[in-house]
């Protein structure tokens, strides 16, 4: 082994290195102490949004979904999504195709219940991801039929947080709110509200019961999602889902005229 | 915890552009966070803990800016910021409600600091 030779060779120019470069290094925590790489250090502009990647397979399913009108429906756990989409699909059945997407961290009892109520569905099971990317949509909707389709709605996972921030394709985010869960709930979590085209207010059949204070919570929306439509119903009693109804149809006619204007040219 | 998700996209990102650089090592990191992206910063911290290791940015400093929400008021024809942190923006002006946000959900990659 010439390890020992070596090692003695080069032991004083060694020596020295460290103690040059250590009057260099307190300038900046940070820096190497070689110094070759630190003559080399130097600053890269990148100025890019973290969400570059998912935002561009957000636009690829845009461009996929065509005609179709798309919403994102966030929430809480337990405000009722799947309800008043078991509610929307019942009562368009016939009239409008519907599909479902629906993420939950496990089990598929959400796409079986919403696959029950007649609507073709596609669970993602996110494992430990607290919301659905772009590129889970596009894997998703693979096992869907696509054409013709008039209303995709992707059901997000129950969660007022991280859900905010992914665009997945959609046409309209949908807030749901339930009136169990509290009147500010807006002003806690300000993004998903602010971001939201429409804010439902569910479960307005047990609102008495609850103490619900009605006037407190749609100020709350107001302040903070001024531009939202907002809807007051039960998806479990079907009071107030006839405006609902109407602003989909509504939404769909006008997606689908928008979709055919830019494919004429 | 979608500040692990951010903050692997953060890293991509990074070691892109320092090898377009032709940088070996990335030393320092600069985000830009608005006030109402939904970020909570000990958790981009902690993720980052986790994610940088055995990346270019194994050893990075992170620096992060937080950058106040702007709304425009339609009224005054002037931008304003939101004077608190439940994304209320109400023109001091007017006293007239925005849904105009200009600032505010920014997750931007800034700048990197590199070397070799």
């Amino acid at each position: 082994m010439s390890e020992p030779i070596d090692a003695a060779a080069r032991g004083p120019a060694q020596a020295v290195e460290p103690r040059a470069a250590a009057t260099a290094s307190t300038r900046d925590v940070t820096v190497s102490p070689h110094g070759a790489r630190e003559a080399a250090a130097r600053v890269v502009q990148v100025q890019k949004s973290l969400m570059t990647h998912n935002d561009g397979v957000a636009a690829a399913n845009r461009e996929a979904f065509r005609g179709s009108l798309v919403l994102n429906v966030v929430s809480s756990p337990g405000s009722g999504k799947t309800a008043l989409l078991e509610r929307t699909v019942r009562d368009l059945a016939g009239e409008l195709s519907v599909a479902i997407v629906v993420g939950d961290l496990e089990t598929d009892n959400d796409a079986e219940r919403l696959h029950a109520a007649g609507a073709p569905s596609v669970q993602i099971v996110t494992g430990t991801v607290c919301h659905l990317e772009a590129e889970m949509v596009a894997r998703a909707v693979e096992q869907l039929d696509l054409d013709g389709l008039d209303v995709l709605v992707i059901e997000n996972v129950g969660n007022l947080v991280c859900p905010a921030a992914w665009d997945l394709g959609e046409d309209l985010r949908v807030t749901l709110l339930s009136v169990t869960e509290g009147e500010d709930k807006p002003l806690k979590y300000p993004r998903i509200f602010k971001d939201a085209d429409a804010v439902v207010i569910n479960k307005v059949d047990i609102a008495e019961a609850v103490g619900f204070d009605r006037a407190r919570a749609l100020d709350s929306v107001r302040r903070v999602a001024p531009g939202a439509r907002v809807f007051e119903l039960s998806a479990r009693t079907g009071e107030g889902v006839g405006a609902w109804l109407d602003f989909l149809r509504e939404r769909r006619v006008a997606k689908a005229a928008a979709h055919d204007a830019a494919a004429r040219g | 915890m979608h500040e692990f998700s951010l903050v692997m996209s953060m890293i991509d990102l990074a070691e892109k552009a320092a090898r377009a650089d032709g940088a070996r090592r990335i030393t320092r990191l600069r985000l830009e966070i608005g006030a109402l992206a939904g970020v909570v910063p000990e958790a981009l911290e902690f993720a980052f803990d986790g994610a940088r290791v055995g990346t270019m940015a194994e050893d990075a400093a992170l620096e992060v800016t937080y950058l106040p929400a702007i709304a425009y008021c339609a009224t005054c024809q002037s931008e304003f910021e939101l004077d608190n942190r439940f994304g209320i923006a109400v023109c001091p002006a007017c006293d007239v409600p925005s849904a105009d946000l200009r600032q505010g959900r920014e997750l931007t990659l800034a700048s990197l600091e590199v070397d070799g």
